[in-house]
């Protein structure tokens, strides 16, 4: 027992425990205030609406595990959704076949890695802070995609992307496998591989990286690049879901990836971070959202409710450091 | 002249893109230079100006503030209710409410960082949601158009002759403008602002109260938002709660572009004006020049990361035919 959470401590991070007792303690708060928290219903609702926020926020995870950011990544994700609207509709709109789709979402990934590999590489070779970098690239992409669609919505999609969108599979829905899949891909990206390893060492310090060989630049390029495709899975989701592409879609998401990275125990300087306590983080906002929802307050309380709970967690994480080694004691 | 470029680079540098930018638009635009686009220039920029001072000063001690944009819509709220409440007000009553929420809302900020430790940018982003969480909530996002006249009409301050005047929030600006000048340049609370910045254990061992230079920090940003957002409702003539959410994000860039140092310990008055300036010209200028307003924020995305490419290669060397490496990837 002891080996084995010292292990789970080591693979998924030790935030995660923690991190589980409040999704815990959420979830059996709403459901003894709040009827039909605890329906099939609820947990459905909450694992359709759980993967765009979860895909953006990986796609923010890697960029400040470098000591960066990645501000663009809804602009990233919008422009890719356009790109894959604009092949569906080339081809027919509502007609186009399943190899249009499969062309139009590698072309979307291309997007979306290329805008990212541009702004790693500003960011690499020619120093640009990160904030800045991702900033211009935000802007400069908004209003790319503001350009070509003079800021109206591209809709008109095959019937078959409704079963990416709002099907299951053995009752699962399809989105959240999606993310399920892409966040044990992220995982083992940026646990288990050099690039990953590369990645945290370049979080922790640039200069001793580029000293112990490793390639700085281009990894650093390569870390947007990727951050770039998983934002361009995003945008195909989010396109799915709710049969329309338009510029801003979800920009008031931005910010609440950030929150959900810091809330996961990821180091704001970098270096450190792990994808499950981000991935636990994740489920206590919408269970926070989908809860508040049902009692019947606005989208805008659970923003609120999410900002406080973040100051929460962080003033009990830096004011009681004490309380968690005694904690650790007591566990052994 | 080359000391000033080794102490002054950034601004320097701004400084050249502007006054090309500047001469190349009197050029292709003829009403470019008149009186009534200079006017509508300086009055659009201000408020942008008054919250890039006030950023500029938490930058300077290493800090960062997403939230001062959200906090000056707050302001705004709340000193609209209170002086409907005491029957109309004036400037004065105006100033001191707005002064003292905004004030109030950065203490918040500064006590949660001084008080657990935690990185600004973490608390910032969580009282961003926080605070526009519950002003939508607490409003409904409804606005206010039921203004005192005093708060709304047009004050000419410097008349221009008949094509306009330099209306009061120009006047609020240049204020604004040497107030922080004074507070950075000219006090020793200035210089231990730049020391805390530059490296706060070095400071501290110093001799510099380290928490007290967190609260005038984010006391005075609170303040400029306040005064910011006043002047805001001078301009807009109403008080819209999501009005100017985003706005934070173009003034981080144009004070960072304006030679403030995202880590701290550089920066100045002067630089924040050049920035926030820059970005207003390039759009004023494409407007004159009839480009369709889709294309704007290409255009400006465009010139940031130009402007960050440019500002990272290295000048001064260049002019005096030294080496020098200047900044890294990923520093904070």
């Amino acid at each position: 027992m002891l080996v084995l959470t010292e292990r789970f401590g080591r693979v998924f991070g030790r935030e995660v425990p923690g991190l589980l007792g409040l999704l815990a303690l959420t979830v059996v708060g709403f459901g003894l205030t709040t009827p039909h928290f605890l329906s099939a219903a609820n947990f459905d609702s909450i694992a359709f609406q759980l993967p765009d926020l979860g895909l953006l926020t990986l796609a923010m995870l890697a960029p400040i595990m470098s000591g960066g950011i990645n501000l663009a990544v809804i602009s990233t994700a919008n422009l890719s959704g356009l790109t894959l609207a604009w092949i569906l509709n080339m081809n027919g709109g509502p007609q186009a076949g399943v190899f249009a789709f499969v062309v139009g979402v590698v072309a979307s990934m291309a997007v979306g890695g290329a805008s990212g590999a541009a702004m790693g590489a500003t960011i690499a070779y020619f120093g640009a802070h990160p904030i800045l970098a991702s900033l211009a690239m935000m802007i400069f992409l908004r209003g790319l995609g503001e350009f070509l669609t003079h800021g109206g919505d591209i809709s008109g999609f095959p019937d078959f992307l409704r079963e990416i969108g709002h099907g299951s599979i053995l009752g699962f829905p399809v989105p959240m496998l999606v993310f399920i899949a892409a966040a044990i891909l992220w995982h083992v990206l940026l646990a288990k591989t050099r690039h990953g390893f590369s990645v945290a060492m370049i979080g922790s310090n640039p200069q001793a990286s580029e000293y112990s060989g490793i390639p700085v630049k281009r990894s650093l390029t390569l870390v947007y690049a990727l951050s770039g495709v998983m934002c361009a899975l995003a945008g195909i989701i989010m396109l799915t879901r709710f049969n329309s592409v338009r510029m801003g879609h979800g920009e008031a998401l931005l910010l609440v990836t950030v929150l959900a990275c810091f809330l996961g125990g990821v180091d704001p300087f970098g270096g450190f971070g792990r994808v499950a306590p981000v991935f636990v983080s994740l489920l206590i906002l919408q269970t926070l959202s989908s809860g508040l929802n049902l009692l019947g307050a606005s989208q805008h309380l659970s923003t609120a409710v999410w900002g406080l709970f973040l100051i929460a967690v962080m003033v009990v994480r830096s004011a009681t450091p004490t309380l968690r080694s005694l904690f650790e004691s007591v566990m052994r | 002249m080359r000391d000033y470029l080794r102490t002054h680079e950034g601004e320097a540098r701004i400084f050249v893109v502007l006054a090309l930018l500047t001469a190349f638009l009197g050029f292709a635009s003829p009403s470019f230079f008149s009186a009534g686009n200079f006017a509508s220039l300086m009055n659009n920029s201000a408020v942008n100006v008054i919250w890039a001072v006030g950023l500029l000063v938490v930058l300077i001690t290493g800090g960062i503030d997403i939230s001062f944009a959200v906090a000056a819509s707050v302001v705004q709220y709340l000193t609209a209710l209170a002086l409907l409440a005491l029957g109309g007000g004036n400037w004065i009553l105006g100033l001191l409410f707005a002064g003292a929420f905004g004030i109030a809302i950065g203490c918040i900020n500064a006590a949660l960082i001084a008080g657990f430790r935690i990185i600004s940018i973490v608390v910032t982003i969580a009282t961003f949601n926080a605070l526009f969480g519950l002003l939508m909530f607490a409003t409904s996002g409804k606005s206010i158009y039921d203004l005192p006249d005093w708060w709304t009409d047009r004050v000419a301050v410097v008349p221009l002759g008949a094509g306009g005047a330099l209306a009061l929030p120009v006047a609020a600006m240049v204020a604004a403008m040497a107030a922080t000048w004074f507070l950075i340049s000219r006090t020793t609370t200035g210089r231990q602002l730049y020391a805390f910045g530059d490296n706060p254990e070095g400071a501290r061992r110093a001799g510099v109260a380290t928490v007290k230079m967190q609260f005038i920090a984010y006391g005075w940003m609170g303040l400029m938002a306040g005064v910011g957002g006043l002047m805001q409702v001078n301009l807009a003539q109403e008080v819209v709660p999501n009005a100017l959410i985003g706005r934070e994000l173009d003034v981080l860039a144009a004070v960072v572009l304006g030679g403030a140092r995202l880590g701290g310990g550089r920066g100045s008055v002067f630089g924040c004006f050049l920035g926030v300036m820059l970005v207003a010209v390039v759009q004023n200028g494409l407007n004159l020049l009839g480009v369709s307003p889709y294309a704007f924020k290409l255009v400006i995305g465009l010139t940031i990361l130009a402007a960050i490419s440019f500002s990272n290669v290295d000048l001064a060397a260049l002019l005096a035919g030294g080496s020098r490496r200047r900044g890294h990837a990923g520093s904070h």
